[in-house]
């Protein structure tokens, strides 16, 4: 652990802050103030508090699905140069999603007619892996997740909620991008396919991938962070959408 | 990453045009009709990049503008002002200053556009497999078992079954006018496809096809390309990154996803919100 708490953060988050603009309302809704965290390559950070507080918006910021609305989100890149992901131009993005930052959501979006496989073998196709060896590895993660080998040539799109989620986790990690945002990985998995899960967390981590995570359960932060940052819900909402009425 | 295509400030209008027509249009009038002359202000200052491999969604309702720029670097039409450059390996092509001529040799050799409307794209009066020849001839590909073979060879990609390549396109399904023309479209192996609602009125089935093989397209050839559709969805399916288009004017671009979870201009809040 001291080895690791020398290593330079991978992601150093400022000050980051998000509110909505909703113009047909006329509101502006505050999602997260000031939040601070720091993340370390080969540590799970978990990111905590009620309903609201913000937790989701902090990754989907750091993954550029919402545009930050102010503070720095500053990424080091494997070439060791400090990027801030609320700036980063586009195309810049678009590289470190495909190379370097990852991130399991709740949710599957596939394409219609891809078979479980290739779903989960996409990410590396896309970085130039050969179709074959990325099949492989996709089988093997797969096999891992304890999904049904009888379900890996057919589309997920008839899946259960647990089999999506399986396949949208093994899709995630198979890539191992230096950077991982877990949002409720295990959500809707039974105890024995969490379990697999945790094994794998903790294989990702001696590999040395930072990550940072929401959790549905605190037994499973308990089990699995190395740090926790405590979030509340942002105290300005009222003072805010008073101000704009 | 290279750069594929450059556009900048790209605007196209219908009729005489008049020094108000630009102040007095677009999102914040509510109009691309100039209240002064009558002109109709199709696109305006419309400008982004393209590199190798990416696709870029443009997005908006019918009207918006969004075909209106893709046919103009297409050579559909001539452009009111603006330029665009191509990067072709190690060429350079400034789209707008070359002659008619010099546009249809690149267009045919460089470019594939695939229309809404299979009569725009297709000539419907020769065999599937002719549409394909016709397009290769014109690339200067003149040997016939070569010209057979190559579009033996789209069709079957494009799931065409090949057995018919020799029937009019008119014998065919939508769905499969729609795969005849990306084959003619990629018959060339162009660095560049234009999309101009590909999947607009085909079946859901049909639609999620077509799509797959869009993408399949995009990674087995790193082929750039411009998707222009109202569906959020496709954009959702196949763009990394989006223009929103309103009453000739890029109103809003991003990232996909950041356009669709997190769009920042009014219209597409509304547009977003009434398509979830």
């Amino acid at each position: 652990m001291n080895k690791i708490e020398n290593e330079m953060p991978i992601l150093r988050v400022e000050n980051y802050s998000k509110h909505f603009e909703l113009h047909e309302q006329h509101k502006l809704i505050p999602s997260s103030e000031n939040v601070n965290l720091e993340v370390y390559p080969g540590q799970l950070t978990a990111l905590i508090g009620p309903t609201g507080a913000g937790k989701s918006t902090v990754l989907k910021g750091i993954y550029r699905t919402y545009l930050p609305s102010s503070g720095r989100l500053l990424f080091r890149t494997k070439d060791n140069v400090e990027v801030n992901l609320a700036q980063a131009d586009e195309h810049l993005i678009l590289e470190l999603r495909k190379n370097e930052i990852g991130f399991v959501t709740q949710f599957l979006h596939a394409l219609p007619r891809q078979s479980t496989e290739d779903v989960v073998a996409q990410p590396l196709v896309q970085r130039g892996m050969d179709k074959m060896q990325a099949r492989d590895l996709a089988r093997e993660m797969l096999s891992d997740m304890n999904l049904p080998e009888a379900l890996w040539g057919i589309s997920p799109a008839t899946f259960s909620g647990g089999e999506k989620q399986r396949v949208n986790l093994a899709r995630g990690l198979v890539s191992r991008p230096r950077l991982l945002l877990l949002d409720e990985p295990t959500a809707s998995l039974d105890p024995n396919t969490t379990e697999k899960i945790i094994t794998l967390i903790e294989k990702l981590k001696e590999d040395g991938i930072a990550m940072l995570a929401i959790f549905h359960h605190p037994e499973l932060v308990k089990r699995m962070a190395d740090k926790v940052v405590q979030l509340e819900s942002p105290i300005a909402t009222e003072k805010l959408l008073k101000e704009i009425a | 990453m290279d750069k594929v295509l450059e556009v900048k400030q790209l605007s196209k209008v219908y009729g005489s045009g008049c020094p108000s027509c630009f102040e007095l249009t677009g999102p914040e009038h509510n109009t691309n009709i100039c209240p002064q002359c009558g002109s109709v202000i199709a696109a305006h200052n419309v400008s982004f990049d393209l590199y190798k491999g990416e696709i870029l969604g443009i997005m908006g309702e019918s009207g918006s503008g969004k075909s209106t720029a893709v046919k103009c670097l297409y050579f559909d039409q001539p452009p009111t002002a603006g330029n665009a450059i191509f990067y072709d390996e190690d060429e350079k092509y400034d789209l707008f200053e070359m002659n008619a001529a010099q546009q249809r040799q690149l267009a045919n050799k460089r470019f594939g556009m695939v229309y809404q409307n299979p009569h725009l794209g297709l000539n419907f009066d020769i065999s599937a497999g002719g549409n394909i020849a016709e397009r290769l001839l014109m690339s200067d590909v003149l040997n016939y078992s070569d010209i057979r073979a190559r579009a033996t060879n789209l069709l079957t990609r494009t799931e065409v079954l090949s057995e018919r390549m020799d029937e009019l396109p008119k014998n065919f399904s939508g769905g499969m006018q729609q795969r005849v023309q990306i084959a003619k479209a990629l018959a060339t192996n162009p660095p560049l496809l234009f999309l101009d609602e590909v999947t607009t009125g085909l079946d859901l089935s049909v639609q999620a096809a077509i799509l797959d093989l869009i993408l399949e397209i995009q990674q087995e050839q790193g082929t750039a390309m411009i998707v222009v559709t109202h569906d959020l969805g496709v954009i959702r399916l196949l763009a990394g990154r989006t223009l929103v288009m309103k009453y000739g004017r890029v109103i809003e671009s991003g990232l996909t996803d950041q356009i669709l979870e997190d769009p920042q201009h009014a219209y597409t809040q509304r547009l977003v919100a009434s398509a979830l």
